[in-house]
C-alpha cells in the first residue's frame, strides 16, 4: 500500500487535535453536558442512515441495565468507501476517544471496534495505539484519574461479510452468529449486544464526537447547512485525477466536488456506493446534504467512456453475493435484477419484463428485512431511469461490453 | 487425522477458549485464530470448538460458510484476494486477473499444485482510490498493474 | 439448571426478542390501535399479526409457526404502518405504541405477490408429483394470491440431490423456501441441532454439518422438521409401495399394528377436525385394504408396562434391599425411539438408565414372528409386519440391526399416519364413512392404559395405575379419582410428582411373586417420578441429573422425543399446533375413559401370553430374549 497522505486539509474532523483532548474534557463534564453538546451540534450518523447521534445516545443512556456497550462500526464495506481506513490509520485518536466519550455518556464500560477482516493489516498499529492510550490514562480503569471512569476497548475482526456493516448483523456477528440482520424493533439502544443496551456508531461519527466535545457543539454547527451540520468525509474514486478522502462541509454540490478532484468528461456520479444512487450530468448541481442527497460519503465517478450496463452489472453481482440470504426479497430479488441486467447486456430483454423488474425493485425497497435489501435496488432503478437512452439505444446501438 | 494431531488441536482450541472465554461470542476470534495457524478449520476442529462452546457443530459450520474469509476445506499457504468491485474493475482488474491466472496456471477459485497460493476474488477492499488492489493474506497491495501483480506474487 | 439461552440459535430468531414492556400495568396494559380503519384494543407487546388474527383479519404467513420463535424472514406477512417508510413484517412487530395499520393496500398486495413470485421462481418441481400436493402452504398461498404464471421464471433443473440416506427423513432442498422452520425446530424446539442455514446470499441452503447425508449426522429422526415444513422439502421415507407389493403377494401374510396416536389423528387427513378417534373405522379400512391381521399396538403397550414396571421393581429392589451400587436409577422409558437415539448421542453415559424393554412396536414385531406364527401355523419368513405409527423415528427403530430377535426382521415397515391415509385414499376408501370393526384375535382389544401412551405422561400414568395396585393392594380409583392421574397429564414441558407409599402395602401379585418376597421394603418410601416431552425438555432433566439435582433422585422418568408425546409425532398429519395436539390428546383420554379395562395388568390377553408363552414371567428368560434389547453409546462425534 502507498503511504497515506500526512497533511490532510479539513476544517472540522481534520482540524487540529491533540491526543487526549476529548477524553480529558469529557472527564470533567457530566453525562448530561456531553449529551447537551452533541445535541447542540445536531450531529447525525455518518454511516449513511443519518440518525441523530444525541437521540441514539440518550435512548441508550436512559435504558436501565447494569451492562451497556459501545460499538464502533468499522466494517466499512460499501463499494467506493475508504474514509474509515484513513481515520483509523491516521486519526485513531479521534475514533477511540469518541468511543471513550460515548462510553461515559451512555454508561458503558466496554467498547468494541468491529474492524472488517479486509483491514486486518491495521490491527497491530491499532493495538499499539490502545496500549499508548492506556499508558496515558486515556483508557482503562480510572481514566484521567477519575474514580469510576472506566472504559476498555476490544478490537474484533470481521471475516469478509458486507452485511455485517448493518448494525444488527454486526451485533449478531459479534455474538458469534451468522451476520443476519435482526428484526427491528427492538432496537440496539435497548436490546443490542447480548441483549443489552448498545450504541452502534460509525467510525466517522465517533471522530466527529471527539472534535465536538473538544470544541463545542456551537462551533460544529457553524459548518454545513441548517439541516446538515458539520462536515463530511467523502471517499472519491473512479475517473478523476485526484481520488482520495476529502473533508467538505455539507451542502457541497456534486459539480464543486468534481472540480476539486479534477474529474473530466464526467457522465455519471454514483453517490453512496453500490447501494446508492447514480446521478447523471443534469443533476450535478444538486447538493450533498441530508436534505438533498444523503450519503455515507462514497463518490464514484464515471466518465463518458464507461458502459453503465457494465457498471450496474458489477453492482448487482456484488449484492447477489453479499446479501445475507435470509429474507426472500433480497435473496432472490437481487438475482432477478442481475438476470435482468444480463438480458440487457445480451439484448434478450423485453421492455415489459424490465418494467416488471423495476416494480420488483420497488417491492424490495419496502419489504426487505434490513437496509441491504432495501437499498440494493437503488442503482438498478436509478441507472435504468437516468441512463435509459444510452442503455437501450445509444453506444453502438445498444451493444454492451462484456 | 492422527490421534496426536487431534490431541494437539484439542489442546490448542481449549487454550483459545481459555483466552477468549467459553461464550459463543468467542466463536469468530477462535475460528480466525485456528485458521491463521492451519489455513482452514477442519471437521474435527469445528466439532471440538462446538463442544467447548456448547453449541452444535452445524452452527459452527453455518458460521464458517457464511463468512467469505473462513474456510472449512484446506486452502493454499497464501490466499490472494483480488478486488473485483467497481472501482478496481474500472481501473484494470481484468488485465491483472488474466495475468495472474496465466502466470500461476490456475483459475480464480483454484489453488496452485504446490499449495503455495489460493486465488480468489474479494468484494471491495476499501482501496478504491488506489486500485486495482489485492490482499495477500493480511497485507494489502495497491496500484496494481499486470506486471507488478505477477512480480509481487513471485515473492510470496 | 444452567441457562445457556443466549448461546443458542441466532438471537434474531428468539422469541424473547419480541419486545414486551416490563411493566404493562403502568399504562393499563393495553393499547388502542387502528387496523384497516377499525379501532381495536390489544395488550401491549401483541404482534401486529396476533392483533390481526384476534380481529379476524387474515394475513398470509410462511416462516411463522405457532410452535416456533419469530424469524421474520419470508416477508409475506408485511403490512403498511402509517408514518413508516417501509412495510413491516407483522409476525415480528410488537405493538408498543399507537399505530395505524393497513393490511391490504396496493403496495402490500403487490409486495406479497412479488415475494410469492420470487419463491416460486426457485421452487423446483410440479405440484402434482409432490407429496404435499393440496397440503402445501406455498401452493395454497399461490392460490390465494391468484398466481397464474411464473412472473420471474421458474427453475428448470434441480440444483440439489435428494438426500435419501435416512430411514426416516428425506430432504429435497429444491423445494426449500428457506423459511428456517426446520432450523428453528431442530435447534430451538428440539435442541438436537442437526440443521442450520449455511452459506449466504443466493447460495444460502439449509444443511447438515459439512453437508453430510442425514444418516451420517446426529439426527434423532423425530421428524418434527417434517411437521413444520411448509412445502415438500422435508418428508418421511415412505415404504407404502413395498407394503402394497406384500399385500398383493398371495404368499405373504401381512399383519398390521396400529398405535393409538395415528387413530386419534388420521381423521384430519380426511377433512375432520382434530380430536376424532377413528379406531373402529380404521380397523374396517385396513381389513378392506387387504391386511391379513389387524392388531392394536396398545396390547404390547400393556405388555411394555408389565415388563418395564417389573424391571423398575427389580432395579428398586436391588438398589434398596441388596444395596447393589451397579443399579442405574432413575429408570428411563425407552418406547420413544427419537428419545432413545437422543440419549445415545447426547448422554451416552446414561444408557444403562434406559429400560431394556423394547418399545410396543418392536415387542409386537417379535411376537408376530414367534408366538403368532406358531399359533397360526405360518412360517415366520412369510409374515410381513407393518406398524402404523405417529412417528418417523419408528422407521429407524425397526431397521436397527439388533431388532431381529425373532430370527427375522421383527418389524418390516414403519408407516406414518400420513402414509397410511394415502394408502387408504388410494384404495378408494373414505375413512370417516366406514362402519366400525374390532381388532383381530388372538390379541384382541387392549386396555386404556396402553391407549394413553399416545399423550405425554401417558406411559407414566399407565405405569402408576399398575404399580399402585401391585404395591398398595388397593384399587387405583381409590387413590386417583376415576383412575385419572392428573398430575402427569397436560403439556407442561417438565412434570414432576411424588407418590408416597405409606405404611400399608398389599400382597405381591402372582405374576411377579418369584421376583420379590413382599413390599415391606417400600413402606414409607416416596416414589418420585418425572415426565418430559420434546428433547429440549428432556435436556433440562438430563442436565439436572448430571448436576445432581432433584431429578437425579427420581425413580422413573418418562421421556418422549416429540412435543406433546406421540400425538405430536413426526409422522402425524400436518399442520401441527398446540391446539391440534391438545385436541388429539383429548380424544385419547376420552376413549380411555370409555373403556372397561383401563389397567395393563387387567388385560386378559397379556396375562394369557404369560401363561401360554412367556412362561417364566415378566423379565424372565424368554422375555429377555424376545422383548428386551440393548443400546449403543453413540456420542456426538461425527466421523
Amino acid at each position: 500500500m502507498e503511504n497515506e497522505k500526512t497533511n490532510r486539509v479539513g476544517s472540522v474532523i481534520f482540524s487540529e487535535y491533540e491526543r487526549g483532548e476529548a477524553v480529558k474534557k469529557a472527564a470533567e463534564m457530566s453525562r448530561e453536558d456531553i449529551l447537551g453538546e452533541i445535541k447542540i451540534s445536531s450531529l447525525k450518523g455518518r454511516g449513511g442512515a443519518g440518525f441523530p447521534t444525541s437521540t441514539k445516545w440518550m435512548l441508550t443512556a436512559a435504558a436501565k441495565s447494569d451492562e451497556k456497550y459501545v460499538i464502533c462500526n468499522a466494517d466499512e464495506g460499501e463499494p467506493g468507501t475508504f474514509k474509515d481506513r484513513v481515520l483509523l490509520l491516521e486519526y485513531p485518536k479521534l475514533v477511540f476517544e469518541g468511543m471513550v466519550v460515548a462510553g461515559k455518556t451512555i454508561g458503558a464500560k466496554v467498547g468494541f471496534l468491529y474492524l472488517r477482516g479486509e483491514y486486518e493489516y491495521m490491527l497491530k498499529s491499532l493495538h499499539d495505539y490502545l496500549s499508548e492510550m492506556k499508558q496515558d490514562q486515556l483508557l482503562g480503569k480510572s481514566i484521567c484519574g477519575k474514580e469510576g471512569f472506566d472504559f476498555d476497548i476490544q478490537i474484533r475482526l470481521g471475516s469478509g461479510a458486507y452485511i455485517c456493516g448493518e448494525e444488527t448483523a454486526l451485533i449478531e456477528s459479534l455474538e458469534g452468529q451468522r451476520g443476519e440482520a435482526r428484526n427491528r424493533p427492538p432496537f440496539p439502544v435497548s436490546t443490542g449486544y447480548k441483549n443489552k443496551p448498545t450504541t452502534v456508531n460509525n467510525v466517522e461519527t465517533l471522530a466527529a464526537v471527539s472534535q465536538i466535545v473538544t470544541k463545542g457543539g456551537e462551533w460544529y454547527k457553524t459548518y454545513g447547512t441548517n439541516k446538515s451540520s458539520g462536515s463530511k468525509l467523502f471517499s472519491v474514486s473512479g475517473d478523476c485525477k485526484k481520488p482520495g478522502v476529502y473533508e467538505l462541509p455539507w451542502g457541497t454540490k456534486i459539480s464543486e466536488l468534481l472540480k476539486l478532484v479534477e474529474a473530466e468528461k464526467t457522465k455519471a456520479v454514483q453517490v453512496g456506493g453500490a447501494s446508492g444512487v447514480c446521478f447523471p450530468k443534469s443533476q450535478f448541481e444538486r447538493t450533498l446534504a441530508y436534505e438533498d442527497i444523503s450519503t455515507g460519503g462514497s463518490i464514484i465517478i464515471f466518465n463518458e467512456s464507461r458502459d453503465m450496463v457494465k457498471v450496474l452489472k458489477n453492482f448487482m453481482e456484488f449484492f447477489v453475493e453479499e446479501s445475507c440470504g435470509q429474507c426472500t426479497p433480497c435473496r432472490i430479488g437481487n438475482v432477478k435484477l442481475l438476470e435482468g441486467v444480463e438480458m440487457i447486456e445480451d439484448k434478450t430483454f423485453t421492455f415489459n419484463y424490465i418494467n416488471k423488474l423495476k416494480e420488483l425493485g420497488k417491492t424490495m425497497q419496502v419489504s426487505s428485512k434490513c437496509g441491504l435489501g432495501q437499498s440494493s435496488p437503488n442503482s438498478f432503478l436509478s441507472i435504468l431511469e437516468n441512463f435509459s437512452e444510452e442503455i437501450f439505444n445509444g453506444r453502438n446501438g445498444g451493444k454492451h461490453e462484456k | 487425522m492422527l490421534v496426536v494431531e487431534k490431541n494437539s488441536l484439542t489442546e490448542e482450541i481449549e487454550e483459545l477458549v481459555a483466552h477468549y472465554g467459553n461464550d459463543r461470542a468467542s466463536l469468530l476470534p477462535i475460528l480466525q485464530d485456528v485458521q491463521r495457524k492451519h489455513s482452514y478449520i477442519s471437521d474435527y476442529a469445528q466439532q471440538e470448538i462446538a463442544r467447548v462452546l456448547d453449541i452444535h457443530p452445524v452452527e459452527v459450520y453455518g458460521v464458517i460458510s457464511f463468512y467469505s474469509f473462513l474456510y472449512s476445506k484446506p486452502m493454499g499457504r497464501n490466499i490472494v484476494r483480488l478486488c473485483q468491485t467497481i472501482t478496481c474493475d474500472l481501473q484494470g482488474k481484468k488485465a491483472v486477473a488474466e495475468a495472474i491466472e496465466r502466470e500461476l496456471g490456475i483459475k480464480f477459485g483454484g489453488t496452485t499444485k504446490d499449495n503455495r497460493i489460493t486465488l480468489e476474488y474479494a468484494n471491495c477492499l476499501g482501496m478504491c482510490d488506489q486500485g486495482p488492489a489485492m490482499l495477500i493474506n493480511d497485507k494489502v497491495y495497491s496500484y496494481l498493474t499486470p506486471e507488478k501483480a505477477v512480480e509481487i506474487l513471485g515473492e510470496v | 439448571m444452567k441457562n445457556k439461552k443466549t448461546l443458542r440459535a441466532p438471537v434474531s430468531q428468539k422469541a424473547h426478542i419480541v419486545e414486551k414492556p416490563e411493566d404493562i400495568t403502568t399504562i393499563g396494559g393495553t393499547i388502542a390501535i387502528e387496523i384497516n380503519e377499525k379501532k381495536v384494543t390489544v395488550p401491549l407487546g401483541t404482534t401486529i399479526l396476533e392483533a390481526c388474527q384476534q380481529n379476524n383479519i387474515h394475513i398470509p404467513t410462511l416462516c411463522h409457526h405457532p410452535d416456533l420463535c419469530v424469524a421474520g424472514v419470508c416477508r409475506l406477512c408485511v403490512v403498511e404502518v402509517e408514518g413508516m417508510r417501509t412495510l413491516q413484517a407483522s409476525c415480528a412487530y410488537p405493538i408498543t405504541a399507537r399505530m395505524k395499520i393497513k393490511t391490504s393496500t396496493p403496495m402490500v398486495r403487490k409486495a406479497r405477490k412479488h415475494i410469492l413470485d420470487l419463491l416460486l421462481s426457485e421452487h423446483y418441481g410440479e405440484c402434482y408429483s409432490c407429496v404435499r400436493n393440496s397440503k402445501c402452504e406455498l401452493q395454497s398461498l399461490s392460490k390465494e394470491y391468484g398466481i397464474e404464471e411464473f412472473t420471474f421464471g421458474h427453475i428448470k433443473e434441480p440444483k440439489h440431490v435428494i438426500d435419501k440416506s435416512s430411514f426416516s427423513v428425506l430432504r429435497d432442498m429444491d423445494k426449500c423456501v428457506l423459511c428456517k422452520r426446520c432450523v428453528r425446530t431442530c435447534i430451538d424446539l428440539q435442541e438436537v441441532g442437526v440443521l442450520e442455514a449455511t452459506y449466504k446470499g443466493d447460495e444460502t441452503t439449509i444443511s447438515t454439518f459439512m453437508d453430510r447425508p442425514l444418516a451420517g449426522v446426529i439426527c434423532i429422526n423425530c421428524g418434527q422438521c417434517i411437521n413444520r415444513c411448509p412445502t415438500g422439502a422435508l418428508r418421511a421415507n415412505d415404504p407404502s409401495d413395498a407394503i402394497w407389493n406384500s399385500i398383493d403377494d398371495p404368499k405373504k401374510h401381512v399383519v398390521i399394528q396400529t398405535a393409538p396416536s395415528p387413530r386419534a389423528a388420521i381423521g384430519e387427513e380426511f377433512g375432520l377436525e382434530a380430536g376424532h378417534s377413528m379406531t373402529g373405522q380404521l380397523n374396517t379400512a385396513l381389513k378392506r385394504i387387504g391386511f391379513d391381521g389387524v392388531f392394536d399396538t396398545n396390547f404390547t403397550a400393556d405388555l411394555t408396562i408389565i415388563e418395564e414396571g417389573t424391571e423398575l421393581i427389580i432395579r428398586l429392589f436391588k438398589a434398596l434391599v441388596n444395596q447393589d451400587p451397579s443399579v442405574s436409577l432413575p429408570q428411563f422409558t425407552s418406547c420413544s425411539p427419537g428419545w432413545v437415539k437422543y440419549l445415545e448421542h447426547f448422554y451416552p453415559e446414561y444408557i444403562d438408565n434406559l429400560s431394556s424393554a423394547k418399545s410396543p412396536q418392536q415387542m409386537f414385531g417379535t411376537l408376530f414372528k414367534t408366538y403368532y406364527a406358531k399359533q397360526k401355523g405360518i412360517d415366520p419368513k412369510d409374515i410381513v409386519s407393518v406398524a402404523v405409527m405417529p412417528c418417523s423415528a419408528k422407521k429407524y427403530e425397526c431397521n436397527r440391526p439388533e431388532m431381529n430377535d425373532s430370527g427375522y426382521k421383527d418389524v418390516d415397515y414403519g408407516l406414518t399416519t400420513r402414509e397410511l391415509a394415502k394408502m387408504i385414499k388410494e384404495a378408494g376408501i373414505h375413512l370417516p364413512e366406514l362402519p366400525k370393526d374390532s381388532f383381530d384375535s388372538p390379541f384382541g382389544d387392549a386396555s386404556g392404559a396402553g391407549l394413553i401412551f399416545g399423550a405425554t405422561g401417558g406411559v407414566m400414568e399407565a405405569a402408576i395405575r399398575t404399580v399402585v395396585e401391585f404395591v398398595l393392594g388397593v384399587k387405583v380409583e381409590d387413590v386417583f379419582k376415576n383412575a385419572n392421574v392428573e398430575v402427569v397429564r397436560g403439556f407442561e414441558g417438565v412434570k414432576y410428582a411424588e407418590i408416597p407409599i405409606g405404611d400399608k402395602v398389599g400382597p405381591v401379585p402372582d405374576l411377579i411373586k418369584h421376583l420379590v418376597p413382599n413390599w415391606d421394603w417400600l413402606k414409607g418410601a416416596t416414589l418420585k417420578i418425572a415426565v418430559a416431552h420434546g428433547t429440549a425438555n428432556a435436556k433440562k432433566i438430563m442436565e439436572d441429573i448430571k448436576a445432581g439435582g432433584k431429578f437425579s433422585e427420581c425413580h422413573f422418568i418418562e421421556f418422549m422425543a416429540c412435543p406433546g408425546g406421540c400425538i405430536g409425532g413426526g409422522g402425524q398429519p400436518i399442520p401441527t399446533s398446540p391446539e391440534i395436539r391438545k385436541a388429539r390428546a383429548k380424544a385419547i383420554y376420552s376413549e380411555d375413559e370409555s373403556l372397561d379395562v383401563r389397567k395393563s395388568h387387567e388385560n386378559k390377553h397379556v396375562l394369557r401370553i404369560y401363561e401360554e408363552f412367556l412362561k417364566d414371567g415378566p423379565c424372565g428368560h424368554l422375555s429377555h430374549e424376545l422383548l428386551h434389547t440393548h443400546y449403543t453409546k453413540r456420542g456426538k462425534y461425527i466421523a
